[in-house]
């Protein structure tokens, strides 16, 4: 019977993982509704138990990809591999109007830059902080501070380790998840009230789960305005942070 | 057709990849593996499409169910991020955890208050801004 199983899971590794992860969603999606009282967006959830998973996984095999070593999960590698998640990544770009974006004007653009540079730069100081000296690595933890997107991209891009990479997805969703969390309570402050600046708060705390979860738990009107801005952030991210990013660390450390 | 706008989708990311391992020759960055690294594919590959998209509505050369091909793999943009985050090296990440909290803290705070201190300094060019708001 287990032998059924097993041959069943790893002739349709694909078609296993599209199931496990609908799965997940259904999971985080109640946890988020029953728990958090959608404060924290079903995604977020649904990816810490994916972390969570990966670490089962890695604990059982000693391997270094997580859940897809286990041999009846394998096809969780070819879904969450580089190019499943690039194709759908770049189908994302279709969804952003290039009117709308126009009306965000120049302060949206700015925020944009900021909100890569910023985020770059503390993450690189902090992943210096604690050790790291060389260039790729300090890249990829600087770029998973911009978001859990551009991290994973950046550090495929310029041939991170995979330790690197876990831990720049990490800071990406630690910064989502603290983004959701904070936007509420910091509205006042960030003076969260017109279109303009939910569009300023979008290019600069970037992470699109986290603007879309953080804005709609201040203010269900200015979501699409901040989320506009935050889709383009995922696209500069994901060409500075490999580039212009990588050679400004490379050349202030060169080892 | 529902593939019209997969393949359409597919074209451009198979283009921002030779474009990002072009880039990546031009500029002479190398993997650890010794191959050519792909520099900023999957952003050309999202203008790419954002500027295709522009082309082919002016001239309505894309139907909805085309569309549908492409908004399909838009919208299983979390299940695979949910995937990837499956596949990461969590137990070796977790050794040294401190750096991604501090790093997510750090940017958040910084980013915050530039946030308040760009849309305090925006105020009284906000009126347009309202005015949209209120339609």
């Amino acid at each position: 019977m287990r032998e059924i199983f097993v041959k069943a899971a790893r002739e349709n590794g694909l078609v296993l993982a599209f199931a496990l992860v609908g799965l997940v969603a259904l999971l985080s999606n109640f946890l988020s509704r029953k728990l958090t009282f959608g404060r924290v967006q079903g995604s977020a959830i649904a990816i810490l138990i994916g972390l969570a998973l990966a670490w089962a996984g890695g604990k059982i095999t000693g391997g270094s990809k997580g859940l897809a070593d286990v041999a009846f999960f394998s096809g969780v590698g070819l879904m969450g591999g580089n190019m499943l998640r690039d194709f759908a990544i770049v189908a994302t770009a279709f969804e952003v109007q290039p009117q709308e974006a126009k009306r965000a004007g120049l302060i949206g653009a700015v925020a944009l830059l900021l909100g890569t540079v910023l985020p770059f730069f503390v993450g690189v100081c902090v992943a210096r902080a604690f050790g790291y000296t060389d260039a790729v690595s300090l890249t990829t933890i600087g770029a998973g501070a911009v978001t859990y997107i551009v991290g994973p991209v950046t550090g495929a891009a310029i041939g991170a380790k995979s330790d690197v990479m876990a831990l720049s997805i990490a800071t990406g969703v630690f910064k989502a998840i603290l983004v959701m969390i904070a936007t509420p309570a910091a509205a006042k402050f960030m003076r969260l009230k017109t279109p303009r600046s939910a569009m300023v708060f979008g290019g600069l705390a970037g992470t699109v789960s986290g603007v879309s979860a953080g804005l709609a738990a201040t203010d269900r009107k200015l979501v699409p305005y901040g989320a506009l801005v935050a889709t383009f952030h995922t696209g500069l991210g994901c060409l500075l942070g490999p580039s212009v990013l990588f050679f400004a660390v490379k050349a202030i450390f060169p080892n | 057709m529902f593939i019209y706008g997969t393949a359409l989708l597919a074209l451009c990311h198979l283009l921002g990849a030779v474009l990002g391992d072009m880039l990546g020759a031009a500029l002479g960055v190398r993997t650890d593996k010794g191959e050519f690294a792909n520099v900023g594919g999957v952003g050309f590959a999202m203008l790419l499409l954002i500027t295709l998209r522009v082309w082919l509505h002016r001239r309505r050369l894309l139907c909805a169910t085309s569309e549908g091909g492409l908004h399909y793999w838009g919208a299983l943009y979390i299940p695979v991020v949910v995937a990837m985050a499956m596949t990461q090296n969590v137990v070796a990440a977790l050794r040294s955890g401190k750096i991604a909290v501090f790093a997510a803290a750090g940017s958040v705070v910084v980013c915050g208050i530039f946030v308040s201190l760009i849309n305090r300094a925006e105020r009284t060019g906000d009126d347009d801004a309202a005015g949209e708001k209120s339609d």
